[in-house]
């Protein structure tokens, strides 16, 4: 098995983890639904989703991998970055590792989710990092479309069966407490804010709450109340679910390193 | 699944370019007209096909009847003063 690597601390680096391992661990629970989503349609629609967010989570960490080397460090590339890190290395949002769940809580985190990256890309737009606003720049594209994909369901399930109505309130339920780490700001957020880098994330909360705020209200569905526990993956620790998530996409490339085909 | 609780079926046309007309290129079932044009965008446009998608529901289209295809159309087979070939054009027209 090939040794981990070791990534920058630096925090331009780390913003950038950010964002690519919260793409990358979507996509993979996204494209747990490949045949089996209830009907075939579906199945290509979740299936295309999660390659958009593959391709925006390799073009974000080979930015990182290369900024790396510009930073004074070791450079990697996206595989290494994907397939070689150790799941403390890992700084996806907590929600994004949880399990699919059923076809409630898919729809719902995909819209939450889709909603706080489009606003994101729109300001990374005006990154600094010129690469990083040229990724932005395709990236938003996509998730417009993820949000109303998404959010189209949610109204529907949500104000639907009695059947969809309770599951998309369970879902609700079972998601709401992880929301809040994505817009919790730390060190990583100062430095990005201050060298034009991408914006604190706390600067989306309000559009993101507005936003969803207006979906929720079309599917008939109550925002929880707030409460003090907060998940904490941006910061490398995560829930027991990543764990099992890594051990499936990284086996290829740990047990035939460099395996290409 | 009953009939009453199947998903309407939904044809589905693409424009590959501005100018030139929708084309009928399959069919897929969805709830509502939204999920239909998402749909539509998902299953029959991820290579680059379209720049634009309609959806006509199928319940919708009258069809001419299969069984009356000899007395619809083989009529037209020996009609070729239809075709307006036997005009002699000016030479300034090269191409029509």
């Amino acid at each position: 098995m090939p040794a981990s690597i070791t990534v920058s601390s630096h925090p331009t680096v780390q913003y950038l983890l950010r964002i690519g391992d919260t793409c990358l661990i979507h996509a993979q629970r996204l494209a747990e639904w490949s045949g089996h989503a209830p009907i075939v349609e579906e199945d290509i629609a979740l299936t295309n989703m999660a390659l958009d967010l593959i391709g925006q989570a390799r073009a974000v960490l080979t930015r990182a991998g290369s900024l790396e080397a510009e930073l004074g460090g070791e450079a990697h590339d996206e595989d290494q970055l994907a397939f070689l890190r150790d799941e403390r290395d890992f700084r996806n949002c907590t929600i994004v590792e949880l399990p699919r769940g059923d076809f409630a809580v898919t729809m719902l985190r995909n819209c939450a989710l889709a909603i706080f990256l489009k606003l994101l890309w729109e300001r990374l737009a005006a990154s600094s990092d010129a690469e990083l606003a040229a990724i932005a720049g395709k990236a938003v594209k996509e998730a417009r479309y993820h949000q109303e994909h998404a959010s189209g369901w949610v109204v529907r399930l949500g104000d639907g069966t009695a059947e969809s109505a309770a599951r998309s309130k369970a879902a609700l339920v079972l998601l709401w407490p992880y929301f809040a780490e994505i817009f919790d700001d730390d060190a990583i957020d100062d430095a990005a804010a201050a060298s034009g880098l991408g914006p604190r994330w706390s600067a989306l909360a309000d559009d993101w709450r507005a936003e969803l705020g207006a979906v929720l209200a079309a599917a008939k569905l109550e925002p929880p109340a707030e409460r003090a526990f907060r998940s904490t993956g941006k910061t490398g620790v995560h829930s027991e679910h990543l764990g099992y998530v890594l051990a499936e996409m990284q086996m290829l490339q740990r047990t035939y390193p460099g395996g290409v085909w | 699944m009953s009939e009453k609780q199947e998903w309407p079926l939904w044809e589905v046309f693409v424009r590959s370019k501005a100018g030139l007309d929708h084309k009928h290129c399959g069919s897929l079932h969805a709830a509502d007209p939204q999920m239909a044009i998402q749909l539509a965008r998902d299953v029959y446009t991820r290579r680059q096909e379209g720049t634009s998608v309609w959806v006509v529901r199928s319940d919708q289209i009258t069809a001419s009847d299969p069984g009356e295809k000899s007395s619809y159309f083989d009529p037209m087979e020996d009609k070729v003063y239809r075709h307006p070939t036997f005009y002699v054009l000016p030479k300034s027209l090269d191409h029509m």
